[in-house]
């Protein structure tokens, strides 16, 4: 979706602001947003880009006034709710007043460095064969999607290269969906400043993004 | 040129970026302490979980591991070799390996190169070399202007690039998480893998800011 997430090439943002001795968390709040929405993804059986999705489909002027927290713990609030895990009556009350849903796999400490360690590799086997190698042009495609996906507004159009091939990926735009992995082949893909900013643009400049291969066309 | 990405002069008052007025935000941290009762005595959380996941991001990953990746590389070439070509098993041979770093690329530094690194969609970034990314990498004039304007941001930094000096910035939109390898300072010949560490900033390994000088 073109929300206010997608921020690339954006202005009027000011300077950045870079904080001196900066804590990793600035309020208990944080701390504990933080802990539950890593510790619920394994009960709510959600993936990272439904939670993306989650954080970032809310009106543009509403995500770009929330601080991070806020929006991780919101995206944490809806998606529980979607899923039938908490209700609103709760959430006010500040209890449980419905039975939970049974059999739910619940994080516990003895897991927590186990599960942390492991991650979540998104790189699939595919019997698939890329389209594209290194040093092929290509265009990121013209595409304005309402769903979730992770190509940029700020490339769509251009032309790049191919500078690398990084094997077969889980595919955000229909994983966010629950329409299952549907692995693509994954691209670093290099454009020149000029290409993306214009003629003026400094061209010393070279920006890459990480392309699955749905997003690009030959050039 | 000089390093100030750990020491500039700012007066602003950003401490909290967004910041809202205190009944908003206070309305969000009495929801949170909601949520974490309601979800306790459903049994969907264990919160001594919670405190461990905590401790392990407030207290035990941080940009030092990253600092170690780098001095290892500065110090050994056949280490340096491992990882630029496979970044993920040579930063797990120091034991960093996991959650937003399944997949990890090097992007070295050279006298014609500098690299940028960014997430301009969310915040994506390498947890177990970095640890969790400050403010200014998740907030909007950062993720807007670092694709467009590298090197006005890299002014923000109180850092200066020779014009001739390409500049690389990876945007980070899959799940491939990018780690920079500052150049090696001058003048730190000689010195242990721990003391280099010592010169490795959390800036200088994204890119927006340089190592520190040898004292």
């Amino acid at each position: 979706m073109n929300g206010g997430q997608d921020l690339g090439g954006a202005q009027g943002h000011g300077p950045v602001r870079p904080e001196p001795n900066e804590p990793v968390f600035h309020a208990e709040w944080e701390r504990r947003a933080f802990a539950l929405t890593m510790a619920m993804a394994m009960p709510g059986q959600w993936n990272i880009d439904m939670s993306r999705f989650a954080r970032e489909n809310r009106p543009a002027a509403e995500y770009l006034s929330m601080s991070y927290y806020e929006l991780w713990f919101y995206a944490l609030e809806i998606m529980l709710k979607e899923r039938d895990l908490v209700a609103d009556d709760e959430i006010v009350v500040g209890h449980s007043l419905h039975p939970p849903i049974e059999g739910k796999r619940v994080l516990t400490p003895g897991d927590v460095l186990k599960v942390l360690h492991r991650g979540g590799p998104t790189e699939r086997e595919t019997d698939t064969r890329a389209a594209f190698k290194p040093g092929d042009k290509v265009r990121a495609k013209t595409i304005d999607p309402l769903t979730h996906t992770r190509l940029p507004r700020y490339v769509r159009g251009h032309v790049g290269s191919i500078e690398r091939v990084l094997g077969c990926h889980v595919f955000p735009d229909s994983n966010a969906s629950g329409a299952g992995e549907d692995p693509q082949w994954l691209y670093t893909v290099r454009f020149e400043g000029p290409e993306l900013w214009g003629a003026n643009a400094d061209p010393s400049v070279k920006v890459s993004i990480d392309a699955w291969e749905p997003y690009l066309e030959p050039a | 040129m000089a390093a100030h990405d750990q020491d500039h002069d700012h007066n602003h008052d950003h401490l909290h970026h967004h910041d809202h007025d205190h009944s908003e935000l206070s309305e969000t941290e009495l929801r949170v302490r909601a949520l974490e009762t309601v979800l306790t005595e459903k049994g969907y959380v264990d919160p001594a979980a919670l405190d461990l996941l905590i401790e392990t991001y407030e207290k035990k990953v941080g940009p030092r591991n990253g600092a170690r990746v780098v001095a290892r590389a500065w110090s050994d070439p056949a280490y340096r070799a491992r990882l630029l070509a496979d970044a993920t098993p040579a930063i797990a041979e120091l034991g960093f390996a996991g959650r937003q770093g399944e997949h990890i690329v090097a992007l070295e530094n050279t006298p014609s190169r500098h690299n940028m690194v960014v997430c301009t969609l969310c915040s994506c970034y390498p947890w177990p070399v970095l640890g969790l990314p400050p403010v200014w990498y998740k907030s909007a004039p950062y993720r807007s202007r670092a694709v467009s304007d590298p090197r006005g941001v890299l002014a923000d930094f109180g850092v200066t690039l020779a014009k001739d000096v390409e500049i690389s910035v990876w945007d980070s939109t899959a799940e491939i998480r990018y780690l920079v390898i500052p150049m090696r300072p001058e003048g730190s010949a000689g010195l242990s893998e721990e003391k280099l560490a010592d010169l490795v900033t959390r800036d200088s390994m994204i890119g927006t800011g340089l190592p520190k000088e040898p004292a």
